[in-house]
């Protein structure tokens, strides 16, 4: 490995878990759809995005397996991408606090992809340049994925604020549920400082982009000044975690051990 | 005129030749592939609910994506058959709404809970494997373009059956739990899966005229028959068995004898009272219904769009 800045493994490592388990929650959420979706041919998308979401997390617990057995001494390390989705509990997992929100209704959903494949794009952007040529992989192979998660959700933003009365409510609301989730996105946690991404810039283009789609979308919103809360990427989840967990962990907790 | 007409549509079908959508057909061969079709096309998109129960479950991140991957393909298959269902003069809108009424039947195999993980698996290889034998000569049917959607179906289908057999088969070697868990799936999806092949012949009334237009090209006793000697071999391979004790292999035959099926099971699931029939369809009708509005936003901006951009002519369709 090839780093420029010396960040420590404990560092990385955490960074890693950071950014596996944003798409892993926020993949799981969309597989929550599969066969309920509003149209067939969008469970077929929001599936997909699953799929998408829940490969980069595999990509990146996988990359974390790495450092966490170099740096245990025990002679058998048994930790996996498995291990690492499904034997942690809440405090320990490091996702944002907008990817554990529920789906409600479908302009939720929309709303909520929107605002976090847009930080995604952007994250992945920089970190395509990353001096760890493994993330810097990841990240490249991700951004593809992530550039089509933009599209097809600022088109759904577009297509539910410019489309009825009902639409533009529902989506109005969403943005009241959701909004106050968008800051935590570029507050650094101290795993995320010297990993080379420029967070001012991150944010800038950011709301550029939500704006320019809201202004397609014809709503009008306070995007500034308003309360957010934060927490999720030390530990400090919203209820919502806990159950999301429950019930994604539920086989390995009940049947420990087990080859799947 | 009729006869004549009916006369070249029968040489067709005689000679192999596909029946696309524009030629002339009997109406009751319009009717009666509808019917079929869009039972097909049915059973694929309830069919996802029963997996789609174990996704947010799913024991490993690896499984949880084949598990999607799979059930996604399901709704592939939906749209495909709805499709194909259109081209005979029917709107998919029109074919949700029998389905929710009642009007139209799916298979009622979905209408069996999945109870542990293991059920995956046994869908899989069971449910899809049986699906398979029923698609394969579809592939062949007279009808153009039902006949191109099955040999897309049919190739995944039997990639889902090969997954569903291996996650199986890693329930077998694993942990005594785990054994129990894929035995105990084995038993409670093998009788449900035999009925997938529809009554006995003697009770099936549509067969004649549907083997003579070559919409049929097996019996349900045929395939049902062809499923066990199938089956009864790789259930070995798995060490597990299944729960028959009539199951023998019959050299005389040269197939597997097995036991009495519950017909009256089979009818009072057909008929509605089946373990999660009202479950299914319910799920079905909450997802259309809930989702109205997200239809019509879409056709509306759709419109909005058309109208300020005719050249372009957005339809909902776009979506
Ligand atoms: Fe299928
Ligand atoms: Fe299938």
């Amino acid at each position: 490995m090839n780093k420029s800045i010396n960040i420590s493994t404990d560092q990385l490592i955490n960074y890693l878990l950071h950014l596996a388990d944003n798409s892993l929650i926020m993949g799981h959420r969309n597989s929550e759809w599969c066969g309920h979706g509003p149209i067939l041919e969008q469970d077929i998308a929001i599936s997909n995005i699953a799929l998408d979401l829940i490969g980069q997390a595999r990509n990146f617990y996988q990359y974390a397996a790495i450092p966490i057995k170099q740096s245990t001494n025990q002679p058998i390390n048994l930790t996996t991408e498995d291990s690492l989705a499904y034997l942690r509990d809440t405090r320990e997992y490091k996702n944002c606090l907008l990817v554990e929100q529920p789906n409600g209704d479908w302009a939720q959903t929309i709303l909520k992809q929107f605002f976090f494949s847009t930080y995604q794009y952007y994250l992945y952007q920089q970190l395509q340049n990353n001096a760890d040529d493994q993330l810097k992989a990841i990240a490249a192979k991700a951004l593809k994925e992530v550039t089509y998660h933009v599209r097809w959700s600022s088109e759904w933003v577009i297509r539910l604020g410019d489309g009825t009365d009902e639409s533009k409510k529902r989506l109005l609301r969403a943005f009241d549920e959701l909004w106050m989730f968008t800051g935590e996105l570029f507050e650094p946690a101290s795993y995320e400082l010297n990993m080379s991404t420029d967070f001012i810039l991150m944010k800038e283009e950011w709301n550029k982009k939500v704006c320019s789609v809201f202004e397609e979308a014809t709503i009008d919103v306070p995007v500034e000044k308003k309360w957010h809360q934060s927490g999720g990427k030390t530990g400090n989840h919203s209820e919502h975690l806990g159950l999301l967990l429950a019930e994604m962990q539920f086989m390995q907790r009940a049947y420990p051990n087990s080859e799947w | 005129m009729e006869k004549n007409l009916e006369t070249v549509f029968q040489d067709k079908v005689d000679q192999e030749i596909k029946i696309e959508p524009k030629d002339w057909m009997p109406e009751k061969y319009r009717q009666t592939l509808i019917r079929q079709i869009s039972q097909h096309a049915h059973s694929e998109i309830v069919g996802m609910l029963p997996e789609g129960n174990w996704i947010t479950r799913a024991p490993s991140l690896r499984r949880k994506a084949i598990l999607i991957a799979k059930v996604q393909d399901e709704a592939g298959h939906g749209l495909y058959l709805y499709s194909a269902a259109e081209t005979l003069g029917i709107s998919r809108d029109e074919m949700y709404d029998q389905l929710h009424t009642g009007k139209a039947k799916y298979s009622s195999i979905f209408n069996y809970p999945t109870l542990t993980w293991a059920d995956i698996g046994a869908i899989g290889w069971l449910v899809d494997g049986a699906a398979i034998l029923n698609q394969i000569p579809l592939c062949r049917t007279s009808f153009g373009p039902y006949a191109r959607a099955m040999v897309r179906v049919c190739k995944e289908e039997s990639f889902h059956q090969r997954q569903g057999f291996e996650l199986l088969l890693t329930l077998s070697k694993g942990t005594e739990a785990q054994k129990q868990m894929c035995q105990d799936a084995i038993d409670r999806w093998w009788w449900p899966s035999l009925m997938m092949f529809g009554p006995n012949d003697d009770a099936s009334p549509h067969t004649a005229q549907s083997m003579k237009w070559k919409i049929k090209r097996f019996s349900n006793d045929e395939l049902r028959q062809k499923f066990i000697d199938m089956i009864a071999e790789q259930v070995k391979v798995l060490n597990m068995r299944l729960p028959d004790a009539n199951l023998k292999w019959n050299e005389e035959r040269k197939h597997y004898d097995f036991g009495k099926i519950n017909w009256e099971e089979f009818w009072q699931v057909v008929g509605g009272n089946g373990p999660c029939n009202k479950q299914r369809l319910d799920a079905r009708k909450k997802a259309w219904a809930d989702g109205a509005w997200v239809r019509e936003a879409a056709t509306a901006y759709a419109k909005k769009k058309a109208s300020l951009n005719p050249s372009k002519g957005g339809t909902s369709e776009t979506v």
